[in-house]
């Protein structure tokens, strides 16, 4: 079969499947947006979509730039033209990217992407990536991450997988797809309710609560082999897991021994250790990035508060102090600020705590805000919210200006989880 | 039935359990079921050869046509909270006594208590809220003489609501704890 048109066929399905696909609309970009040009790729004409497009869409997502409208120029640009900045300053571009889709004699295909500073009139990079007749989309995504860290300097996420769990009438299904929410995949189908996925730290594994035994049961389910082994069901409640950073431990809340209280242990249910003793609710774990701490929920002081302790245990200190109700503590991957959900009133709202100067800032503006998970470079959160009536997902920048919601045409979503980066 | 006596000594320490009340439960409410009076039958004068007894309603209490039984307080299955409370309210105190009984008489019985809260805030934690709405339950039926390894006190929390407007009138039906016996999870 020819690449082209493997890709043709590969569009097909994609579109059949578009209706249960979650639907990205920008709600709110960057105040200064870098505006850039990405031209049609040589040699990228027959595929759907274009290689170039999904490097536009995903910059574009960011909130950090603004794509501009780029003439079809015959020949198309490639990697090896020269450029001519002037021409492209006079467009107002600060940045370009042009590249191509090459055949090799191997019968292999490369994508090549070049990125260039237009205001500099300098060279930032240019990657050749190999390009897999399956792969299309995610090549994309790599040419994106590849472009937005050379134009910022930080990692790019738009290669990165997100999970989340969609109600459709009285099925749950917990999905994994793009960040961009296109290629979904259902991973667990239930007629019980499936809350708290989280991902292990090499993406391979997500652990989760399910309701399919009348309780709630923690599971470690294997993505490639869908292969599921039960991490915690202890007599009672099993929930809330949290991986530590180098994934050898799964922090739970159980209540095995009465009330909810916070254990850890191998993520295959071994070595179980109590890491809080109050008669209040903890629960809620989660790690810090270095794995020293564990960020957790506790009604300890009469209402729900952020607390922190010893990822070993020991005597926990209150980390949230302003409002009545301060839950759901996630951590950023530089771990300097603590994302949370605080009660405002009687909203819901998504808050960052700078943990240096513990100032707090409340960052969206919906008011049903659940389950805030940072993008593995910090830049963005992801939330679930309701909207009309329907959960939807929403994604907010760390500064709050960029925003985004994530919708999809039947049903409610819920639970989301950003994945971590994969190499 | 030397645990008979048990629940008269409990019985005391679990008032604390119970929400306390000033003011009188409504009409509605039912009497408490009162504990087995059925006294023994009266020693007869003269001996006769002891008769055999088959005793259907030993079948019967095993079985769960007393639980299904709409007349039967133990069909009553749900107890609801206030908000932001976890005591048991008096009116359900008759119902709860009911369920020990049960449980007392019928060792063998098991029993699933799921606990549940309204939809606001975060799931994990009202995995928490239900919890301890379910483990309230549990402590009451073991102060009245049911044995810990009868009862598994879980959480549903917000996840099973009964109903699902967005408003008190419905979050209190949500605010609440299921009984459900051994055959029925």
């Amino acid at each position: 079969m020819s690449f082209a048109r493997f890709l043709l066929l590969c569009a097909g399905l994609c579109a059949s499947s578009a209706w249960a696909q979650l639907a990205i609309e920008i709600t709110g970009a960057g105040a200064q947006r870098t505006p850039i040009a990405v031209t049609p790729f040589a040699g990228e004409s027959t595929l759907r979509p274009p290689v170039s497009a999904i490097i536009r869409a995903d910059l574009e997502r960011s909130g950090l730039f603004r794509s501009l409208e780029v003439p079809s120029l015959q020949p198309a640009l490639s990697e090896a033209s020269s450029i001519n900045y002037a021409e492209w300053r006079a467009r107002l571009a600060d940045a370009l990217v042009v590249g191509s889709l090459v055949a090799l004699p191997n019968g292999r295909f490369e994508t090549r992407v070049r990125v260039d500073d237009v205001v500099k009139q300098s060279r930032l990079g240019a990657v050749a990536l190999p390009t897999p007749k399956e792969g299309v989309r995610a090549v994309g995504h790599r040419a994106a991450d590849y472009v937005y860290e050379k134009l910022t300097g930080e990692k790019g996420v738009f290669s990165t997988l997100i999970a989340y769990v969609v109600k459709r009438g009285s099925a749950y299904e917990l999905q994994i797809a793009d960040a961009d929410g296109l290629g979904d995949q259902t991973v667990l189908k239930s007629f019980e309710p499936i809350i708290s996925p989280t991902w292990s730290p090499d993406g391979k594994r997500l652990a989760y609560v399910s309701f399919e035994n009348r309780k709630p049961v923690v599971y470690v389910h294997s993505i490639a082999d869908a292969k599921r082994t039960v991490a915690a069901n202890f007599r009672g409640s099993n929930s809330a897991p949290a991986w530590s950073p180098d994934g050898s431990r799964l922090a739970v809340t159980l209540s095995r021994e009465g009330g909810s209280q916070i254990f850890v242990m191998a993520p295959n249910g071994s070595g179980l250790k109590r890491l809080t003793t109050s008669a209040a609710i903890d629960t809620e774990p989660r790690y810090s990035p270095d794995g020293k701490w564990i960020y957790f929920t506790s009604d300890r002081g009469g209402t729900p508060q952020i607390y922190r302790m010893n990822a070993t245990g020991g005597d926990p200190q209150r980390i949230t102090f302003e409002g009545s109700y301060n839950v759901t503590p996630r951590p950023s991957p530089d771990g300097k600020t603590l994302a949370y959900i605080t009660r405002n009133d009687s909203k819901f709202q998504v808050a960052l705590l700078d943990l240096a100067n513990r100032q707090v800032q409340i960052i969206t503006d919906s008011d049903r805000d659940e389950s805030p998970s940072f993008a593995p470079n910090g830049r963005m959160i992801l939330l679930a919210t309701v909207i009309n009536g329907r959960g939807v997902l929403s994604a907010v920048s760390a500064d709050g200006r960029v925003k985004q919601r994530l919708t999809t045409p039947a049903g409610d979503v819920r639970e989301p989880a950003w994945g971590p980066f994969i190499d | 039935m030397t645990t008979r006596i048990l629940p008269i000594i409990a019985a005391t320490s679990l008032v604390a359990l119970f929400a306390a009340c000033s003011t009188t439960p409504e009409g509605g409410d039912k009497p408490a079921a009162k504990p087995d009076a059925a006294a023994a039958p009266a020693p007869e004068a003269t001996a006769r050869k002891p008769a055999p007894t088959v005793d259907l309603t030993s079948r019967s209490r095993d079985g769960s046509a007393m639980l299904k039984d709409p007349n039967n307080i133990l069909s009553k299955r749900q107890i609801f909270f206030d908000f932001d409370k976890y005591e048991i309210k008096p009116e359900y105190k008759g119902l709860v006594e009911a369920h020990a009984k049960y449980l007392r008489e019928n060792p063998s019985a098991k029993m699933l208590l799921q606990g549940n809260a309204d939809e606001r805030g975060s799931r994990e934690y009202n995995v928490g809220l239900g919890q301890r709405r379910s483990d309230t339950v549990k402590r009451a039926l073991i102060l009245l003489g049911a044995k810990d390894g009868q009862i598994e006190s879980v959480s549903l929390g917000e996840e099973k609501p009964m109903c699902t407007d967005h408003a008190e009138g419905c979050w209190a039906k949500n605010r609440r704890d299921d009984m459900l016996y051994g055959g029925e999870y």
